[in-house]
């Protein structure tokens, strides 16, 4: 059994596709998931829904709870012109929930840890705000970066300040994702590898993995917790940024 | 799987740290696109209108008995004023034949009351006639009487008759005192 912590965040090629120039395109570990998660999200919501029955199963209760969270959390934060980006924010969210859980099955491969995915996820919310923004409001959405009743003299700063925070929410965005997801599995990966080395210590050992054990636990169910909250948080900023699109005046 | 060994190792190069291994870039940003358009085109096209259809269903279906059931409660609610209208009526035109049938009655009773008292008064005032009558038979029989008797006892006492003058005017005279 392999100790490095590192190791569960290794792209693993499992069979190759293509090849775009020098550059080969593989089925990976990764692809994997991300087919799984798409397939448990699919099965969850139409075969759940399939009896379409006006007194909901367990199933079809917890697909119109999805269905009904994601939709509220839109209506709250950019109000009932956000629901366009309903299907869009509904995949992000249930993508990321899925992956981020699947990856918290022991020997499996969390795909929301590598940097690039996170970051391209974010880049698609930022262009996609970008677009709406100058699509819908034209030259009006400057405004975002202008907010009023500000003392024309502290204006540029303010301007800068804001220029600087709009672009710098792609990083943060795919950055807190990422983060998240990278410590906790190697927090858990290296509490989980004092448990067995420990336990190959002799009698005290064992007495003595039981404390790696127990932290494991709770860092299991502290892991749960953040795999949703990040699927969440993720959702809601992008609501957050998608909101300043629909409406850039301050 | 043991032929295809080969094509399980690493695919970054040794040594780098995985999530910042560029070699890898590629082939995940493909398959996520394919994943991530695949899930999208899914939920829109297919779950979500399926989902929101049914919870729309079921709003529609509880506002429809809501309205439903006010309607039927509007029915009942005329219903029982209907009810209460005719029973009102029913009372109100009982009273009236009651009323009616009473004064009918008291009427009748009063008009027979009245035939029968005037029949008794006629009645009576015959009987108080004959009983003047006889009252003036019975005075004149008096004097008669009282006449002969007076004749009588003064024969005895003089032993000559008077005259029927002197008794009669005798008589007439006790009378009257």
């Amino acid at each position: 059994m392999a100790t490095d912590p590192i190791q569960q965040f290794q792209i693993v090629n499992l069979f190759p596709v293509a090849k775009i120039g020098n550059t080969e395109i593989a089925f990976t570990n990764s692809a994997a998931y991300m087919v799984a998660a798409v397939a448990v999200i699919s099965i969850f919501l139409i075969a759940g829904t399939n009896s379409r029955s006006l007194v909901p199963g367990r199933l079809q209760s917890a697909a119109e709870l999805t269905y009904e969270f994601v939709a509220n959390t839109i209506r709250s934060t950019a109000g009932t012109e956000g629901m366009k980006f309903f299907p869009f924010v509904f995949t992000l969210f249930t993508f990321i929930l899925a992956v981020n859980l699947i990856g918290l099955i022991p020997y499996t491969f969390t795909v929301t840890s590598h940097i690039v995915i996170t970051a391209v996820l974010a880049l698609s919310v930022f262009l996609t705000v970008i677009v709406y923004g100058f699509w819908k409001n034209g030259l009006h959405f400057f405004n975002l970066f202008v907010p009023k009743g500000i003392p024309i003299y502290i204006l540029p700063l303010i301007v800068f300040i804001e220029v600087l925070s709009f672009l710098s929410r792609p990083i943060s965005h795919s950055v807190r994702l990422f983060a998240n997801m990278l410590a906790g599995h190697i927090t858990l990966k290296v509490f989980a590898s004092f448990i067995t080395l420990l336990g190959g210590a002799g009698i005290f050992g064992i007495v003595g993995a039981t404390l790696p054990l127990a932290l494991v636990v709770a860092l299991t169910a502290l892991e749960l917790l953040v795999a949703f909250l990040q699927a969440y948080v993720f959702a809601i900023l992008t609501c957050i940024y998608l909101n300043d699109a629909i409406h850039p005046g301050h | 799987m043991a032929t295809n060994t080969h094509t399980e190792v690493p695919a970054g190069a040794k040594g780098v740290f995985p999530p910042f291994d560029s070699t890898t870039f590629a082939s995940q940003l493909v398959w996520l696109a394919i994943a991530f358009v695949a899930l999208y085109v899914l939920m829109a096209k297919v779950a979500l209108p399926r989902v929101g259809g049914i919870i729309e269903n079921r709003q529609k279906r509880i506002a429809g008995d809501i309205a439903e059931a006010g309607n039927l409660k509007a029915q009942s609610d005329a219903a029982l004023t209907a009810y209460e209208q005719a029973l009102a009526d029913a009372r109100a035109r009982a009273q009236a034949i009651a009323n009616e049938t009473r004064d009918r009655q008291a009427a009748e009773a009063d008009k027979r009351r009245k035939a029968l008292e005037d029949q008794l008064n006629v009645k009576l005032a015959e009987a108080e006639k004959t009983i003047a009558a006889t009252k003036v038979a019975a005075m004149a029989n008096v004097r008669g009487i009282a006449a002969d008797a007076a004749k009588a006892i003064v024969e005895r006492l003089t032993g000559t008759a008077p005259t029927d003058k002197a008794v009669d005017a005798a008589v007439g005279e006790a009378l009257k005192s």
